[in-house]
């Protein structure tokens, strides 16, 4: 187990040495600069002298392959540089976004095994029945209901029923605190986002604990279960849905590592200060340095969750050889 | 001499104007103190230092930090002329306007505690308009006209220049020229870029990155009894219909850069006479600039269409209704003498009242040109307010005369890049200025300007330009500036205005004190602000 | 046989029904509505919902019936076309890499780790950045970031078909690769195949809704679901509800009817089941 972890690891390096080339070309490829943008975005006149000082100030004007040798060397000495947008150390711009993203990441993860667990397995042993229906319907509407838009109804419900109950609006806080500094203003903020983004991800997860539970009780190994008399409870619990949980674990270990990175959309709804929206702003920005130290934090991050996805996964089903 | 001519000028209509308003102002109430002001800012700043940043971003969470030399009246923001922060009284030029000696107040302290002489404004003056090498001033170009500048006292600080000029003391009046601490900038130039040490009203209080700036009423501060806040807070949200729901639901009391017309109804039918609302034209106008270089816009006739086709007159009565536009204008500021009036607008191509027969010219023009059914790519700004919803009204308004444009939006980055490599075949772009300044503020319609995009040449406008520039007679400067404007607009139609931007802020009726302006550039520092709590 | 599948899963028939009309939609929005799309009436902005006007009009005007009906063509262009490219690329690495193991799988899931590392939305958000905004952009920005997610679920489904006795068997006889993988391990991923490509299609009208959304995807006055929820439907959204319901619905249908639909579709077709 230890040779297969070490051996991972090692993999991880050409992974992330691809993210890193890949991000690099990309954000280059994005016509336009931060000093342009920075200098006319503002809409006052525009001094050409100046645009050119700041371009070399930030080394724009540098070749491609040293500015790559810079950001590398970089990496490699794990210093991510200080944002260009800001000129502040990337770790500060990020320290305080990142907790924001992982605890919106870990509520919503925590809402949707909490939901989809029970519900995908109700629905897989009573399918085809109206409980089945009901269960179905209700996850897919969660895939099919754009985040953003359940958002924008949840921010407009809470709106008109403060209103309605309290006599004035009322609507989350704005400004983030952290959860150990006042834990009931702090979740009276990311409640909601959890539960937009926590409801969507629970469909997907219910979904795939359905099909992966109907397939697994159609195995030999639960009908001979069954033909041995065993109750049918045992039979869920202890041979099914402990096979079952095997795609679902990677589901849920995919959709997490998706949340830190990938609650853009949520994010600029609710007007979350997290990872999500700071990657949007950068890319915007054209903020080089930024958008790739966020890219590569989210890969490691990826890359490490799919680790442990797989370290679980060879300790649920022995069939898997780890060593393979 | 001239000077005071144009304050004349300048006072008449802004006293009919403002009448109302400064008599209100007039029976004001005593400012209670303490309370802490918390208000929304759709974006944060990149840097801290003004000198180097363009965006209200900035000034918004800054300014308050920071003295300048002049300013507009904090108490009167729209009045034309400018009061001393720093300096003891207006200076008189001298040596045929060439001269301006300002006296600097005594005892005023940094907040590290450490004095703030002449020297220290010289040396921040030094550094807006002689930056040294590796740092970057955004408005160096707005003082070409000055020779030197110098502290010969710790008291007295000496610009000369180089001619008179009616641009100088609203260039000096913008409100990014911080003055910083001499100390500071001869050890690290770059210093201020990430750091806060100002003398303003407010003491800077931390910063929470993409959250929060925080300010502490400075004890010290030379206005007497100001500022009556002990803080405040600047909360970064960069979504409109946020920073909305953030003034109703209380989270924050105001925000500075203005709020479409459809929110400020939805926030005073919400909170009735919880909300009060301070309007005002905006020194900010939305341009069309076609790209000269490029088939069939290198045609006068195509671009004339182009103007004939919009619809001023309507489309101010219909967006001003959704969008943060309004006013009809020319190049110059609506309201300030140097601008054109109504009749003078008619005169010009798509000004007139009657939009069928401008519409039949296009058309007839499109037809003379070879394009009767022009197709082509109008370049925007990926921003909902004013430029998508401009965008698209002004693609239904060319739909009418059988143009075909479609709309491509991109992000701000990307959108200056296209202008500035010429690829595109026609742009929604905009000119925004702090200080109502004409005679700069129409430079962005020269040939030859930095931030002018259409690629076409014109040495008669620039001709134009500079007697403008050169001229102190108000009368020859008005003359002037209706020939630029009617070659600009009309006889070459290298640019033209669709609307001029109206700032609308419905704020928390508890925040008094803060008075609009025409740019929400100006007036931020809040040391007159006051919380009725 | 339809009549079967109707019986057999009515939620499946109930998402082939929302297909349909919106597909007939698409195709016949002409007939359908008697509005421009396009036609800006600030006479009659921000209207409730009424006879003449049956879910009301936007900020500009327009008829908001008239630009969902429109907007289905655009939404059913980037689903079926992304969805249908980027599975079925997946389809063939995943089932190629799990096949022939060794090196090639090895450089082949560290390239897709790569790819798959990046948050679908802003890998879409990156291509979009590059290549600017537009309907075929937008496809390919969607295209892209399908097929590594495809490839992975595909090759874990054969991956588990690899290590089954009949693969084995078809290597003792001798058959070439090829026919293996086609004959053999291609059908027995089929399922988790559909399954990804019908839920594609949904996702990928979901993300042209968020990019759209974002500002990033189809740009007015182009009719499309995204965007007119973007700007004035937030803005408005107490005083106007119409503006942020309407579309929201449209999105959610139409992605509920082909999730839907592919769901029944695979418990229908999924060979384990007739077993």
């Amino acid at each position: 187990m230890a040779f297969y972890i070490a051996k991972r690891l090692l993999l991880m390096i050409p992974t992330l040495f691809g993210a890193a080339v890949l991000v690099f070309v990309l954000m280059h490829l994005i016509p336009g600069d931060i000093c342009m943008l920075r200098l006319a975005g503002g809409g006052s006149s525009l001094d050409p002298k100046v645009l050119q000082a700041c371009r070399t100030e930030l080394g724009l004007d540098q070749p491609m392959i040293s500015q790559f040798m810079v950001f590398l060397k970089g990496l490699v000495t794990f210093d991510l540089g200080t944002s260009m947008w800001t000129g502040r150390p990337v770790i500060e711009e990020v320290v305080l976004r990142f907790q924001l993203s992982l605890q919106v990441a870990i509520m919503a993860t925590l809402t949707a095994i909490a939901i989809a667990i029970p519900l995908g397995t109700i629905s897989a042993v009573k399918h085809n029945t109206w409980i089945d229906y009901i269960v179905r319907g209700f996850s897919i509407a969660g895939v099919a209901m754009p985040s953003f838009w359940l958002g924008i109804l949840i921010i407009l419900g809470i709106l008109i029923t403060s209103k309605a109950w309290f006599g004035s609006p009322w609507m989350p806080p704005i400004k983030y605190v952290p959860i150990w500094v006042d834990p009931i203003y702090n979740l009276s903020m990311l409640i909601w986002p959890a539960l937009a983004t926590g409801y969507r991800y629970s469909a997907v997860a219910t979904r795939m604990t359905r099909s992966a539970m109907l397939e697994v009780l159609r195995e030999d190994y639960v009908r001979t279960a069954r033909a041995k008399g065993l109750f049918r409870k045992l039979i869920v619990r202890r041979h099914a849905l402990r096979n079952a949980l095997l795609p679902v674990i990677t589901v849920i270990g995919i959709e997490f590592a998706f949340l830190i990175g990938g609650l853009v959309v949520t994010e600029q709804v609710f007007n979350l200060n997290g990872l999500g929206k700071l990657f949007v702003e950068s890319v915007s920005n054209n903020d080089y340095t930024m958008t790739q130290a966020l890219v590569m934090l989210v890969v490691a991050i990826f890359a490490f969750t799919n680790l442990a996805v797989d370290v679980i996964y060879a300790w649920l089903d022995p069939r898997i050889r780890v060593n393979r | 001499m001239s000077l005071s001519r144009w304050k004349l000028a300048f006072l008449a209509i802004a006293g009919l104007l403002l009448g109302p308003a400064l008599s209100l102002s007039a029976q004001a109430e005593t400012p209670k103190k303490g309370g802490i002001l918390k208000f929304v800012v759709p974006d944060e700043p990149p840097s801290f230092d003004g000198h180097r940043e363009t965006t209200f971003a900035l000034i918004h969470p800054i300014a308050p930090f920071y003295s300048v030399l002049i300013r507009v009246n904090p108490d009167d923001p729209s009045a034309p002329d400018f009061v001393c922060d720093l300096c003891t009284e207006m200076p008189k030029p001298t040596d045929g306007g060439k001269t301006f000696t300002f006296k600097i107040r005594k005892g005023v302290k940094f907040h590290d505690g450490s004095p703030l002489t002449a020297k220290d404004v010289n040396a921040s003056f030094q550094r807006i308009i002689f930056p040294p090498e590796g740092v970057q001033s955004a408005r160096k170009a707005q003082f070409t006209m000055v020779e030197s500048v110098s502290a010969p006292d710790d008291e007295t600080v000496v610009f000369k220049l180089k001619y008179p000029s009616g641009a100088f003391l609203p260039a000096l009046a913008s409100p990014y020229h911080f003055i910083y601490s001499k100390a500071v900038l001869d050890k690290d130039q770059h210093w201020y870029e990430k750091n806060v040490m100002g003398s303003g009203p407010f003491i800077f209080d931390g910063r929470e990155a993409g959250a929060v700036i925080r300010g502490k009423r400075n004890p010290n501060y030379y206005h007497a009894g100001q500022p009556y806040l002990d803080g405040f807070e600047a909360i970064f949200a960069k979504k409109e219909s946020l920073r909305v729901q953030a003034i109703r639901g209380d989270q924050a009391a105001i925000e500075f850069r203005g709020f479409p017309p459809k929110s400020r109804d939805d926030l005073v039918a919400a909170l009735g006479k919880d909300i009060t609302v301070q309007e005002s034209n905006w020194n900010c106008v939305l341009i069309v600039t076609p790209n000269s270089r490029k088939k069939p816009f290198d045609d006068v006739r195509v671009r004339k269409a182009l103007t004939l086709a919009v619809d001023r007159w309507a489309g101010s009565r219909d967006l001003s209704k959704i969008a943060i536009v309004k006013a009809v204008g020319g190049i110059v500021f609506p309201g300030h003498p140097l601008a054109a009036t109504d009749k003078e607008l008619e005169q010009l191509a798509g000004y007139s009242h009657d939009i069928a027969a401008s519409r039949e010219k296009a058309k007839q023009l499109l037809k003379e040109a070879g394009v009767p059914d022009l197709k082509f790519t109008l370049s925007n700004r990926a921003v909902d307010q004013p430029y998508t919803i401009v965008g698209t009204w002004l693609i239904d308004q060319w739909r009418q005369v059988g143009i075909t444009a479609t709309q491509k939006m991109e992000p701000t980055g990307p959108f200056y890049a296209t202008l500035e490599h010429g690829a595109f075949d026609a742009a929604l772009e905009f000119n925004c200025q702090s200080v109502v300044n004409p005679l700069a503020d129409t430079a962005k319609f020269l040939p030859n300007a930095g931030d002018q995009y259409g690629g076409f040449k014109d040495d008669e406008s620039i001709k134009l330009f500079d007697a403008m520039n050169r001229t102190a007679d108000v009368a020859e400067q008005r003359r002037l500036m209706r020939a630029y404007e009617k070659r600009t607009l009309d006889e070459e139609v290298h640019n033209f205005i669709t609307l001029w931007w109206y700032r609308i802020i419905p704020h928390r009726s508890y925040v008094k004190g803060w008075k609009i302006s025409p740019s929400h550039y100006l007036n931020q520092d809040l040391a007159n602000v006051w919380l009725d709590k | 046989m339809i009549w079967q599948f109707i019986i057999r899963n009515p939620l499946g028939a109930a998402g082939a029904l929302i297909v349909v009309v919106m597909i007939a939609m698409a195709i016949f929005a002409e007939e359908v509505t008697r509005y421009d799309p396009l036609a800006n009436n600030f006479g009659d902005m921000l209207s409730p919902p009424s006879v003449d006007y049956w879910l009301g009009t936007d900020q500009y005007g327009r008829d908001q019936f008239t630009r969902i009906v429109f907007g289905a063509r655009t939404a059913l262009l980037v689903g079926f076309a992304s969805a249908f490219i980027g599975a079925t690329l997946g389809l063939v690495l995943g089932v190629a890499s799990a096949y022939f193991g060794g090196w090639f799988d090895l450089i082949f899931q560290r390239v897709m780790d790569v790819l798959m590392a990046f948050p679908l939305i802003i890998l879409a958000l990156a291509v979009v950045s590059i290549f600017g905004t537009g309907t075929l952009n937008v496809i390919f920005a969607i295209t892209i970031p399908f097929i590594p997610r495809c490839a992975r679920v595909v090759r874990s489904s054969a991956l588990a078909v690899r290590e089954m006795p009949y693969i084995d068997a078809a290597r003792a006889c001798g058959f070439s690769h090829g026919r293996i993988v086609l004959r053999h391990m291609v059908p027995n991923v089929m399922a988790p195949y559909l399954i990804i490509m019908t839920a594609a299609v949904g996702q990928a009208i979901l993300i042209e809704a968020s990019l759209s959304y974002l500002g990033l995807g189809v740009q007015e006055p182009t009719p499309a679901w995204g965007l007119m929820l973007r700007g004035g439907a937030e803005d408005y959204a107490e005083s106007a509800p119409w503006v942020a319901i309407f579309p929201g619905i449209a999105i959610s249908l139409a992605v509920f009817g082909f999730n839907l639909f592919g769901d029944s579709l695979r418990d229908w077709l999924d060979p384990k089941m007739k077993v």
